[in-house]
């Protein structure tokens, strides 16, 4: 451990040397994880000895668990000292120099995705001042924003200019402790959002442009935390339709809601990492933690997402129904083409009295994809008349693929009302036959009943969104049938 | 219009029609009768190019171009409609929708230009009158929730709308009361010009009461066995099938 160790020192000492804004681009940390790093993370983003402290305790944590095994997925054993813990913004120079350097079935994906001209450069990695200036558009938005005393910025310069903020909600929905992957990021987090809604404001746009802008630049631990206070609302939007450039291969993010008295937070999010190949070769592992706390009474939470891409999704987006009257809800389209694996679904926690969620999932499988459902539905014994229905639907491409469900519930106060109700079925011949008849195209036909069988997700995403995620799904699916 | 010569086609390797013979010019309006079991569906399902059916040989000229050598979109496009006998639920797909896209795919291919919801919709309008549709049903998914006739009278307000060049109508008129049954008859004769062929795949007499074929053909033993003008629809309803198959037994 000498060497690695020896190394960080030095690296530590030069980025004092030119101060730690402006070398950013030339450091990256050898691969390998110890206390050393974590520090030099921290020191490297000027954070706060309570934060320090925290990704400590972390890391420690960390150390004393075991990588969850009880997914239904199947990946090789992850070497978590062959990654490097720490990489500076890639320099221009490695990237392509303009979109003639940049693969052009990558450029062909964003055309039929309708991604416009000026995005599709930063997408694909292009230094993106060259080509548009996402930093003016960045500040138009947050000028707006902060007139109402809206805060949306970057996670690190929340702890730099919030810190109060951050060391009251951090943590607070998920625990260093909760799980494997929430550790891991706790103590190495590289960067990410923060979000804060005063009282009784109404964010006036979807937070959702400014970070599509910036998501290709998003890291491979993203931490991210929205606060609603009371009687607040937020409409947040994460993610991008667009397959975007990366080569780190495992993504453990951690995201934390947090809505007081009768605010509401609705999350919308679209993921489509790089899934692999046909033969699984390749493909980002998502291992994410979701949580949303309806903290005060008559606060709602809505998870809305689209899980397109990456090898491996391990996902549960969940509610704590702390507040009484609180409203949790989840809608999911998980795909799962090639050899893709996912396990996702939710978990509902009904601690106060009168709550009520909905969970709707719907899975597609196709080509040799799995994609699991699993889900809890806990009502505690305090949560009287509380109410959840739960429908989860799996749609089947081919012979090769798999559907599963593990739902889970656990009901301590008799006066709950759960329902759950699940189908399973296959895109029929029929229904091709019936399309074909009447003039439509194979392919067309099945992202047609597809996005039918997707409806009741869809209509949850702001208009926009909806209908970027329609055309990722055609696209995803392209080949699968025939 | 339509040519079908020497039509051989089997089913998991049962033979099914065994040299069908039929000939239908434009403007005219065949039936096609026959027992349960006679080919008469599956003579349908091969003109609209389902799969799950093996051409073992003769063939099909539409307009004087072979049809077995285009995908089933590719005849649809060219104005073959298939009227199913049981129309297909898809769920979520709004009922507007798969028409619009069903009509501007045909549209595309006969090279107009596609239509807007506005004016899609002064379209849907004018054809909804005719056959008694519920406006409502436009905005449901396709199928899903319909009543056995409102299925039937969806098909032939889709008939309507794309205006094809060749309607064959498979048993359109099984399990329709008898006001639905005018409805559909309706919405057909309504189609009716010199431009436009039918044919009626029909186990009963009753729907040529309302819609008047020029020919009235028998399948029996997997090829035609008796044709006629419309008199002899009448004659099967007081005799039934059993003198058609003896004569086809007599005459093989």
């Amino acid at each position: 451990m000498d060497t690695p160790n020896a190394e960080v020192d030095a690296l530590v000492r030069r980025e004092y040397q030119h101060g730690f804004v402006t070398d950013l681009e030339s450091d990256t940390v050898p691969p390998g994880l110890d206390e050393d790093v974590v520090r030099l993370i921290s020191r490297k983003k000027g954070e706060p000895e309570f934060l320090v402290e925290w990704r400590l305790k972390a890391y420690r944590h960390w150390l004393t668990m075991a990588e969850p095994r009880w997914a239904n997925v199947d990946h090789s054993p992850i070497d978590y000292n062959e990654i490097s813990y720490y990489s500076a913004p890639k320099s221009k120079e490695d990237g392509p120099k303009s979109l003639d350097e940049v693969d052009p079935k990558l450029l062909e994906t964003y055309e039929k995705l309708g991604i416009p001209l000026e995005e599709r450069a930063a997408l694909a990695g292009i230094a993106v001042d060259a080509v548009f200036d996402s930093v003016s558009v960045a500040t138009t938005f947050k000028d707006k924003l902060a007139e109402q005393g809206i805060i949306f910025c970057a996670f690190s310069e929340a702890v730099r200019e919030h810190p109060a903020l951050v060391e009251q909600y951090l943590g607070t929905v998920v625990p260093y402790t909760d799980n494997f992957f929430a550790a891991l990021n706790s103590a190495v987090f590289s960067d990410g959002s923060f979000c804060y809604i005063p009282k009784g404001v109404r964010c006036p746009m979807e937070l959702s442009t400014y970070f599509r802008i910036n998501a290709a630049k998003t890291g491979q631990f993203e931490r991210t935390l929205v606060v609603a206070d009371e009687g607040s609302y937020v409409s947040y939007l994460e993610g991008c339709t667009a397959p975007v450039r990366d080569e780190n291969q495992l993504h453990a993010a951690v995201v934390e809601l947090v809505a007081l008295e009768g605010a509401e937070i609705k999350y919308s999010t679209v993921q489509n990492w790089y899934p692999g190949d046909e033969n699984g070769v390749g493909g980002i592992y998502n291992f994410v933690t979701k949580r949303g706390d309806c903290r005060g009474d008559r606060s709602k939470i809505s998870w809305t997402q689209v899980e397109t891409g990456s090898a491996i999704t391990w996902k549960y987006p969940s509610c704590i129904l702390r507040g009484d009257h609180s409203v949790g809800a989840f809608y999911s389209v998980a795909l799962s083409n090639l050899r893709q694996q996912a396990d996702t679904g939710t978990k509902m926690i009904h601690l106060g009295r009168n709550t009520r969620s909905t969970i709707v999932s719907k899975g597609i499988s196709a080509g040799r994809g799995q994609n699991s459902y699993r889900g809890l539905v806990q009502i505690g014994k305090g949560a009287e008349n509380a109410r959840n229905y739960t429908q989860c639907d799996s749609l089947l491409m081919g012979d090769r693929c798999g559907a599963h469900t593990f739902p889970y519930m656990e009901v301590r106060n008799p006066s709950a009302n759960v329902e759950h109700e699940a189908t399973t079925s296959k895109i029929s011949d029929d229904q091709l036959f019936y399309c074909r008849q009447r003039g439509i195209g194979e392919e067309d036909a099945v992202s047609m009943i597809v996005n039918g069988f997707c409806k009741e997700v869809f209509r949850e995403l702001p208009m926009e969104f909806a209908v970027e995620a329609q055309k990722l799904l055609e696209v995803s699916l392209e080949g699968a049938v025939g | 219009m339509l040519e079908i010569r020497d039509l051989r086609v089997a089913v998991d390797g049962k033979d099914i029609l065994i040299g069908l013979d039929l000939h239908v010019a434009p403007g005219e309006v065949h039936a096609i009768m026959g027992p349960n079991g006679s080919g008469k569906s599956t003579l349908a399902h091969v003109l609209a190019g389902r799969e799950g059916y093996e051409v073992t040989g003769g063939e099909i000229l539409f307009e004087g171009h072979s049809l077995l050598d285009l995908e089933p979109e590719e005849r649809a496009c060219a104005g073959v409609f298939l009227a199913f006998q049981y129309p297909v639920e898809i769920p979520g797909v709004n009922n507007t929708y798969f028409l619009k896209a069903a009509v501007n795919a045909i549209r595309r291919h006969r090279g107009q230009s596609e239509l807007d919801a506005m004016d899609f919709l002064t379209l849907v309008r004018e054809k909804l009158g005719v056959l008694h549709l519920d406006e409502s049903l436009l905005r449901r998914g396709v199928n899903v929730g319909f009543s056995g006739g409102e299925k039937k009278r969806n098909e032939i307000f889709q008939l309507a709308l794309m205006e094809p060049k060749l309607a064959i109508l498979d048993e359109t008129d099984s399990g329709l009361d008898i006001d639905a049954l005018k409805d559909v008859a309706h919405g057909v004769n309504a189609l009716r010009s010199p431009e436009r062929s039918t044919i009626l795949v029909t186990h009963y007499q009753r729907l040529l009461d309302h819609i008047v074929p020029d020919r009235v053909h028998v399948l029996s033993g997997g090829r035609i066995a008796v044709s006629g003008g419309s008199e002899l629809a009448r004659e099967l309803e007081s005799r039934g099938y059993d003198w058609v198959r003896e004569e086809a037994a007599a005459g093989a």
